[in-house]
């Protein structure tokens, strides 16, 4: 739930994040940020916008096109005792660099029998809706999540990606840092002037009902509160739940949802094959078989890359009548 | 390059005689408990290449940085790494380096600055590069160096971290171990230059080429790139010609070439070429060399010992070290 202070102030979702990320500046020396286009533009979206004049040339760093080279000098400074934030532009790029990422951040603190520390922070932008087409689209944080040694965080409002960006920058753990494009301007929200965290592995209830849990992830979780207004209006009372970080994964938050209910729905925008929603329902089919009183419902994307028509990209993404018509399918079964 | 050399003191080079004999002592046991299957896994063997991990680290301080390569075992006993941990990794006990969890590709003390063997050809450049960029940002004056073989000069890493380490004038030497084959292809079938010092041109970067059997010439060379590093002059990309005598793996029948072309090699031998040097100066003796080789040898007699003696992991550990929290 949001809270809201005294000293709070309606931020967007991209500015929450960016005043977490440069009050933990403030507070710990060791933080650094690189990425592509910083110098001119800030970075991507201007993310880091400001930040060289704030925090100096040295800590904020304009880097060539080399996401490998980058990202590896990430992990390296990671393990000598930096704690980089490491600008990978769009999640789809990370099939330029996937090693260091894969075999070289996730993996060192294990192979190394625990003696390294990783405190890596990567913020990629994830998703569609922008027409921006099937190489700058994808969601693919369940890749990551398949991975043992990364921590994945996919936040959906203003005042969970600023507390979430805090707890990221306060572990000694890779990350990685999934903001959904589509969100970083559209919502905004009351967000604390102060810093804060938010512990990963809690789920955050984003609207309380009794009929039919909904879980879903950065913009599926606002197109779920969505579809639970309408079909509030034809007597569904809607849970929405939303994990916030996918690893760790709060387990107990979904089954605990599904027990009350009865009834699931996983909304997902990345793939449908080997995803958070076949994952989290294999979770509530492992766990919480005998909660259910229908069957498990999974709306994602479709099976193929994103597309870039709008026509066609509408098609192939979750949307809220989906949902609506996902939520009448499984009541129905009473 | 020999009308420079400086001449060093005698006991840096009984140290280094003595990394290297420890290097190929090691190896040679290893290569035995493999054959026995006391060693499971891949393994990959430095024997012949001694004298480059050793030139090099032997320029180091402790808390310099290095990154390896899956043929790892000689840069992290160049660094400082202990036998006995080596020995129990890769028996795969819970006294080994890494708690029997990396095994020989995956040997690491981050606290001596080896940030870890890599499985993975060219990974540890841009780590040595992020090491360098948290020095100099911590303002510490230490120094990391990337090894990586021929096989390595072709992935992107290679090119981005050079240009890379150039562009933000790092403390960073690139070593490259030219032994000739990148796995079982010959150098002249994998990259497009005769000489890859060349490519250093590509990154303004000064590229050394050195006589990587000689452990006095590498050490040499070490010893300038790392000095131009420490005081901030940026990397430098030095070449250093050697062999491996054994093949790329252990079990590797090596038809890829001939035997009498490794013969001619070990003619060139690193420990004997600076065993010769050290009695021809009349600074080492044939029973001070003899007493140092059986030092050795008990030493990792001891390591083995240690090895086969220590527990093995409870099969609950695996579940330990992936996250510092969860």
């Amino acid at each position: 739930m949001q809270k809201t202070e005294a000293t709070s102030k309606n931020l967007t979702f991209l500015q929450a994040i960016t005043e977490g990320l440069a009050q933990e500046m403030e507070r710990d020396k060791s933080i650094i940020v690189m990425g592509e286009d910083v110098r001119a533009w800030g970075g991507v979206f201007a993310r880091f916008k400001g930040f060289r004049e704030r925090f100096g040339d040295d800590r904020v760093i304009d880097t060539p096109i080399s996401e490998s080279g980058f990202l590896g000098a990430g992990v390296g400074a990671a393990a000598t005792g930096l704690r980089p934030v490491v600008d990978l532009m769009f999640v789809d790029f990370f099939g330029v660099t996937g090693d260091q990422i894969i075999n070289q951040a996730a993996k060192m603190k294990y192979m190394f029998g625990g003696k390294a520390k990783i405190p890596l922070v990567i913020t990629t932008l994830i998703g569609g809706g922008v027409s921006a087409a099937a190489q700058h689209s994808q969601c693919l944080y369940s890749v990551f999540a398949h991975i043992p040694g990364i921590k994945c965080v996919v936040p959906s409002t203003p005042y969970d990606g600023k507390g979430l960006i805090v707890t990221a920058l306060r572990q000694d753990d890779p990350v990685m840092f999934f903001e959904h494009k589509f969100l970083h301007s559209s919502v905004e929200g009351m967000v604390p002037s102060e810093s804060y965290s938010i512990p990963f592995g809690v789920a955050d209830i984003k609207r309380e009902g009794s009929d039919v849990t909904i879980v879903g992830l950065a913009r599926t979780v606002h197109q779920s509160l969505e579809a639970a207004a309408i079909l509030e209006k034809e007597g569904i009372s809607v849970e929405v739940v939303d994990p916030r970080t996918i690893v760790p994964i709060d387990e107990q938050a979904i089954l605990n949802s599904v027990k009350k209910t009865g009834r699931l729905i996983v909304v997902d925008e990345d793939y449908p094959r080997c995803g958070m929603a076949t994952d989290i329902s294999a979770l509530v089919a492992e766990k919480g078989f005998n909660y259910l009183d229908a069957p498990i419902r999974m709306v994602t994307s479709l099976n193929t890359p994103v597309p870039f028509s709008p026509v066609l990209e509408e098609a192939y993404l979750p949307s809220v009548e989906r949902i609506v018509q996902a939520a009448r399918a499984t009541v129905s079964r009473r | 390059m020999s009308g420079s050399i400086v001449l060093q003191s005698r006991e840096k080079q009984v140290a280094m005689l003595r990394k290297m004999l420890t290097i190929r002592r090691f190896e040679e046991r290893v290569k035995k408990e493999f054959a026995e299957t006391r060693v499971k896994g891949f393994v990959h063997l430095y024997i012949g290449e001694e004298a480059v991990a050793v030139g090099l680290c032997s320029n180091l301080q402790k808390d310099d940085y290095v990154t390896s390569t899956h043929r790892g075992h000689g840069h992290c006993i160049a660094k400082g790494v202990e036998l006995r941990g080596m020995m129990a990794e890769l028996y795969g006990k819970r006294t080994g380096t890494c708690k029997g969890k990396g095994g020989s590709m995956h040997i690491a003390d981050v606290e001596l600055g080896m940030l870890g063997a890599n499985g993975i050809v060219g990974a540890g450049l841009p780590l040595a590069i992020g090491a360098a960029l948290s020095s100099k940002y911590r303002k510490s004056g230490q120094v990391a160096v990337a090894f990586f073989s021929d096989g390595a000069l072709n992935q992107g890493t290679f090119h981005e971290s050079m240009n890379i380490a150039s562009l933000w004038k790092l403390p960073v030497v690139f070593v490259c171990e030219n032994n000739g084959f990148g796995e079982a292809t010959p150098i002249r079938f994998h990259t497009s230059v005769k000489d890859p010092t060349i490519r250093a041109s590509s990154y303004d970067m000064p590229g050394v080429r050195v006589d990587g059997m000689d452990v006095m010439a590498v050490s040499q060379a070490a010893a300038e790139a790392i000095a131009r590093a420490r005081r901030g002059d940026g990397p430098t990309l030095l070449v250093c010609d050697t062999y491996r005598y054994m093949g790329h793996f252990e079990g590797d029948e090596q038809k890829y070439r001939k035997k009498e072309e490794t013969e001619e090699w070990k003619l060139k031998d690193p420990i004997l070429k600076l065993k010769g040097l050290m009695t021809r100066e009349g600074s080492i003796s044939e029973k001070e060399y003899s007493e140092m080789d059986a030092s050795i040898l008990a030493e990792v007699e001891d390591a083995v010992t240690f090895a086969d003696k220590s527990a093995w992991p409870a099969p609950n550990e695996v579940l330990e070290d992936v996250y510092t929290s969860i």
